[in-house]
């Protein structure tokens, strides 16, 4: 199939704090850019404006020869972008559209850092070129709360200090919202004792462990980890335990 | 990552056209392999056919009794697939045993059985010798680190061991791959697919590079009651086979009637062991049994330096795979 040569454009989007939580601050990535964009002139004080930065131009690459135009949503949000063929998943989402919540960890699909949900299932973002997911729902860290309210599963992990650096948090959260679903739906994993009995599965801690072992953390805060993720699956058991 | 073209396929003849009309062109399927391999430039494709959108993804059962695996099937369903988990738990168990739950998601049937070798001095173009990635440089693994290495089949060219769990399954299962090329359709036993590495190691398979994998048809299941696939790893989980076995017993009045025993991690493909299910048929399941058979199917290993313990671990692992088999803990 032949690609016709995308027009020449240029797309402007607004970056806006996907979900501002913590409204008075900026992120780092935008005292980053804040600070970039203030060097060599005055100091003129920080633009906050309660929800950082608000209007980002991206700029497209020009209509060059290979490029490929790509519709997909993320986040809910619709994106008609022309890419370089070459573009993973991931680096679209950090360099491309600011999405930095999704963490380039060895990009070689052995942390799990980059983890995202492609149509509801987790993927490595990493090793996935991104013209493939043509038409997908694409979720990421950025998009599971709803306004100020926490997705269950990142609640879980502040409650249980599921994380120190937080680093591979995004991942390991992304990866967690899977799981749960997956255990609903009745997958199995390679610890399930008898995978010739199918319903849904029962999501001991061993299971929690395996099921969550494509996402590394080099803290060591896997016992927070499994904790919360104990604690969305089944309330009541850790109430009890 | 090299500049590619990038050109998607909706069809299989479509697919294979785009091979046959391009230089150097490869089939880009889940890619947990393939990019991985790019961004290291161990593989440079001038093109690439994505097929994600071809209707290969069925999973259905062949009339006459046996299971056709669609080649663009993802691992991950797969694996979960009523059927497979009821009839073939033993596939299940491999396919789950590898790489992590995001990759299996990704990762397809036939991408899984022509993944590269991790060997090191494969994977990483900063080694200069490696037969495998540049023919004629020497094998930097043979004279270096080889403890993850082959004992069986190796080649004085050529010591890495295929990584794939699924095809350790699928060797004992007696898969065949359904393939098509220009010329048409044919059949290639499971035993056939992977190639032993002797003097050209660069060659994987006996797949041609035109040609693109349709299925998997597994026969008709003769050993669900009775079968495990035991996989041992430095780390807990997610990591590839020091050893692998797939064990699976037919069982008739207490005593075993057929059996099938492969391994992985071991050779430079899955390693079928005949003479060690010969030993087994009309015994007792039990422990002189088991030792006996795990004895002959390493017969003639040679390990290296670093890998020797390979030869012990395997055995072991086929006893307990066995024994886990036939429900005789």
């Amino acid at each position: 199939m032949d690609h016709k040569a995308p027009q020449p454009e240029t797309i402007y989007k607004e970056i806006q704090p996907q979900r501002p939580i913590y409204r008075w601050s900026l992120s780092r990535r935008q005292f980053v850019a804040t600070a970039g964009i203030l060097t060599g002139g005055a100091v003129m004080g920080f633009p906050i404006h309660g929800s950082g930065v608000t209007v980002t131009e991206v700029e497209q690459p020009a209509a060059e020869a290979g490029n490929i135009p790509l519709q997909l949503t993320i986040n809910g949000k619709q994106q008609q972008l022309t890419l370089d063929p070459r573009t993973t998943l991931l680096d679209l989402l950090r360099e491309k559209l600011q999405l930095t919540g999704t963490k380039k960890g060895c990009d070689h699909g052995q942390c799990g850092a980059c983890t995202v949900l492609a149509n509801g299932r987790r993927i490595n973002s990493c090793l996935s070129l991104a013209v493939t997911h043509e038409g997908e729902q694409i979720t990421t860290i950025e998009g599971l709360a709803q306004g100020d309210q926490l997705h269950p599963v990142q609640a879980a992990f502040l409650e249980h200090d599921g994380f120190q650096c937080g680093y591979c948090t995004p991942g390991q959260i992304c990866s967690a919202v899977a799981l749960l679903q997956e255990a609903r739906r009745g997958d199995a994993s390679y610890v399930t004792a008898d995978l010739r009995k199918i319903g849904t599965a029962d999501l001991t801690t061993n299971e929690i462990r395996e099921r969550m072992s494509g996402n590394i953390c080099r803290c060591g805060a896997y016992p927070g980890i499994v904790a919360a993720i104990e604690e969305v699956h089944s309330p009541q058991k850790r109430e009890g335990a | 990552m090299n500049s590619f073209e990038y050109k998607r396929a909706e069809q299989e003849q479509a697919a294979i056209d785009a091979i046959v009309s391009g230089k150097d062109a490869k089939f880009l399927a889940g890619g947990t392999n393939l990019i991985d391999l790019m961004k290291n430039g161990v593989q440079t494709p001038s093109r690439l056919v994505d097929i994600n959108r071809v209707p290969l993804t069925n999973i259905e059962a062949i009339p006459g009794g046996g299971l056709r695996l669609g080649a663009l099937a993802r691992n991950s369903d797969t694996a979960n697939h009523p059927l497979v988990r009821k009839n073939y738990p033993l596939l299940s168990q491999a396919i789950l045993s590898g790489a992590s739950p995001q990759l299996r998601n990704l990762a397809t049937n036939g991408g899984n059985l022509l993944q590269r070798t991790r060997c090191p001095y494969f994977m990483d173009p900063a080694f200069p010798k490696c037969n495998k990635r540049s023919p004629g440089t020497g094998c930097g693994a043979r004279e270096g680190i080889h403890r993850r290495h082959a004992i069986l089949g190796a080649s004085e060219q050529c010591i890495a061991v295929h990584p794939s769990d699924m095809a350790v399954a699928l060797a004992a299962l007696g898969a065949s791959v359904r393939v098509r090329g220009p010329k048409g359709e044919r059949m290639i036993p499971i035993a056939d697919f992977h190639r032993l590495p002797g003097t050209t190691p660069q060659v994987d398979t006996n797949l041609q590079p035109d040609e693109l994998i349709l299925s998997i048809d597994l026969p008709q299941s003769l050993y669900a009651a009775h079968s495990h696939y035991l996989k041992i790893r430095d780390r807990a989980s997610y990591d590839f086979a020091l050893v692998s076995v797939a064990a699976a017993l037919e069982m008739q009045s207490g005593s075993i009637k057929s059996s099938r025993i492969a391994l992985g991690g071991v050779a430079h493909k899955p390693w079928r062991a005949e003479k060690a299910e010969a030993l087994l048929a009309g015994k007792q399941p039990n422990a002189a049994t088991f030792e006996a058979a795990a004895t002959e199917a390493l017969n003639g290993a040679q390990p290296l330096k670093q890998n020797a313990y390979k030869i012990e671990l395997a055995k072991h692992t086929i006893v307990r795979a066995l024994t886990l088999a036939g429900g005789v803990a």
